[in-house]
């Protein structure tokens, strides 16, 4: 069972992967590592001070990063690249369509540092178009972990998994609420709590936000779904569709630019398949600020509250 | 330039001192940012704020101005404290540094700050945006000049290299950039990490002219800006060799105060170092 709600333990994504990218490297020798002078911070130092011969620091070129991060898996090693998210997507866009999706080479590019809870550094360095960005890829797999067990969970299993895929994490430490030993799978979303009201969708650290507000609508005796949608793509349709179906309402959340993100994917097979009332809860259209990260959360609407008022939002629309 | 009087040296190191309290002091307020490469680039833009730039800080948008651009714009904290020294902010203001609805954001922004002639805080785009800035200046017959500030890391990014090919192919001498040597980057040392030497040598190939100074002697800033304001036809470099962390010794050659700010002990110890007393 998961921990109890609100009580969670508070730990860093990216602490477990570079520890995950540690023990893969022991067990596979094809792994090699890449990152764009930010190892302390993405926490690939870990795998470059245990396999210094198969870590390659790029310097400050994250496009001549993902680049070479293509010919080492054209020659059959199975590469991370990372940085933080808005240097590992925008900055090398070109290199990643032309070199690693069009050719559907096997290149992990695992970011940290996403989102508003980014924090003090700013817009320029807070994305909120990543998702957006890698999800319109083909050939791209989009991968958002929910908390720190998870992120180990995702890390294992890509390193088997042939293609390129896109893993986002956080800089934050963020609550841990799925279990250790819980699998993941590619595309498959879990139901982390079951109910018949409405389902609240989630991407990563808004699965959090989603059970606090989950507690909070029992308490006006709404009962809620809660889905952990930690792969963006290839989107869990058969879920959606079915969550839809069972409880009639949906609230997406994520931190994310309401465009093109979690809830415009959940919206289009909604449109095509189940039309019912949803609403998403993200990042307005706009880019974000300095600012303490929950502060950020706040200001830019990513709290259980915005999801609870959507909730009830959307419920005076359910027929 | 090279006839500066004592006094005139005196002004400008005891402002450049004052740049650095405020550096330590806004940083530890913050309780995040970069202080190392905010430091090693303090006498650089004291010179420029205070000899160098010809600008109105009463009138940040004057057409004629010189332009400055802080391409590696997480020394922002040190462009803030001279924009406040130079009276475009109040100096009380850069207490607010990276608190939520503040003016002063973790990387400079020109929608939010006076006297910020262009956002960054992702590294090398600073030398291509000055270009486009010097074309325009040519194009309209303007004599300013437009001055960018790059780290020596920010020497990785191929863009710097694109850009500088096209500022020689255009001839834009209205172009300067100081290259902040201060031999770090944020994973180590420069030359360990991703060597860039030699480093004066690539400059030259890609058609600059090209000095190297002590970026810590405002009389050789100085005299290198003089010196590159009368090349013709070429755009100018001026490798500026600096300590990152300067000031503080606890800071000097140290990875650590990359980025990470100062504690409350760290910051009374710096400002003793730097010599006054809190306030
Ligand atoms: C494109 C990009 N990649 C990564 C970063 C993260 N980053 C911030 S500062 C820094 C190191 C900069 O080194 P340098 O240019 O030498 O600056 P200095 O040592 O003078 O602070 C890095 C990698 C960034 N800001 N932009």
């Amino acid at each position: 069972m998961p921990p109890v709600i609100g009580k969670w333990k508070m730990e860093s994504q990216r602490k477990e992967y570079g520890q995950a990218l540690v023990e893969l490297g022991k067990k596979k020798t094809d792994i090699v590592v890449l990152d764009a002078d930010l190892s302390s911070s993405t926490q690939t130092g870990m795998f470059a001070e245990a396999f210094p011969e198969r870590f390659f620091n790029c310097g400050i070129a994250e496009a001549n990063m993902m680049d070479t991060a293509a010919g080492l898996a054209a020659s059959g090693k199975t590469v991370f690249a990372s940085t933080f998210a808005v240097f590992g997507t925008g900055r090398c866009y070109d290199q990643i369509r032309q070199s690693i999706a069009y050719p559907k080479l096997n290149v992990k590019i695992v970011v940290s540092h996403a989102g508003i809870t980014v924090g003090g550094d700013g817009a320029s360095h807070q994305t909120i178009e990543d998702i957006a960005l890698m999800r319109v890829l083909p050939n791209m797999t989009v991968i958002v972990p929910a908390d720190a067990p998870q992120t180990r969970n995702v890390i294992f299993k890509i390193v088997d998994f042939h293609g390129p895929t896109y893993v986002r994490i956080g800089r934050a430490d963020v609550p841990t609420i799925t279990n250790a030993d819980e699998k993941f799978e590619i595309g498959k979303a879990s139901v982390v709590r079951d109910g018949d009201d409405i389902t609240l969708i989630g991407t990563g650290i808004m699965v959090s936000k989603c059970l606090l507000a989950a507690e909070e609508l029992k308490k006006h005796k709404i009962s809620t779904k809660v889905v952990n949608m930690s792969t963006i793509k290839p989107i869990d349709e058969k879920t959606i569709v079915k969550c839809a179906r069972e409880t009639g309402a949906i609230i997406t959340a994520e931190e994310h630019s309401i465009l093109e993100g979690l809830g415009s994917a959940v919206a289009m097979i909604l449109g095509e398949n189940a039309t019912i009332p949803m609403r998403r809860v993200g990042i307005p259209d706009i880019f974000g600020e300095s600012g303490d990260s929950e502060e950020l959360m706040i200001k830019y609407g990513l709290t259980s509250e915005n999801i609870v008022n959507a909730s009830h939002e959307v419920l005076s629309r359910k027929k | 330039m090279d006839s500066l009087s004592a006094e005139e040296i005196k002004d400008l190191t005891d402002r450049a001192t004052r740049i650095r309290q405020h550096i330590v002091k806004m940083t530890k307020e913050a309780g995040s940012g970069h202080p190392g490469g905010s430091l090693s680039a303090v006498e650089i833009l004291t010179c420029l704020y205070f000899k160098i730039l010809n600008h109105d800080p009463k009138n940040p948008s004057w057409p004629e101005r010189d332009r400055f651009i802080l391409s590696k714009g997480h020394a922002a904290p040190a462009l803030y404290a001279v924009l406040a020294e130079a009276g475009y902010i109040p100096v009380d203001e850069l207490k607010s540094l990276r608190k939520l609805g503040c003016r002063l954001q973790g990387h400079p922004s020109m929608t939010c700050t006076p006297g910020v002639e262009m956002s960054t805080g992702s590294l090398g785009h600073g030398l291509a945006v000055a270009n486009g800035m010097a074309l325009a200046a040519k194009l309209d017959r303007k004599l300013h000049r437009i001055y960018v500030l790059c780290g020596d890391g920010e020497m990785d990014v191929g863009e710097i290299w694109e850009s500088a090919m096209l500022a020689s192919h255009y001839k834009l001498d209205n172009v300067v950039m100081y290259l902040d040597r201060n031999m770090l980057q944020l994973d180590g040392p420069t030359e360990k990490i991703m060597s860039i030497e030699p480093l004066a040598d690539k400059w030259k190939a890609f058609g600059w002219n090209v000095q190297e100074i002590d970026g810590h002697d405002m009389r050789e800033i100085l005299m290198a800006t003089e010196h590159a304001s009368q090349k013709h036809g070429k755009p100018s470099v001026i490798i500026c060799h600096t300590v990152k962390g300067k000031g503080v010794s606890f800071m000097e050659g140290s990875l650590k105060f990359h980025g990470k700010a100062p504690t409350n002990e760290e910051c009374t110890k710096a400002l003793e170092e730097l010599g006054i007393c809190r306030q």
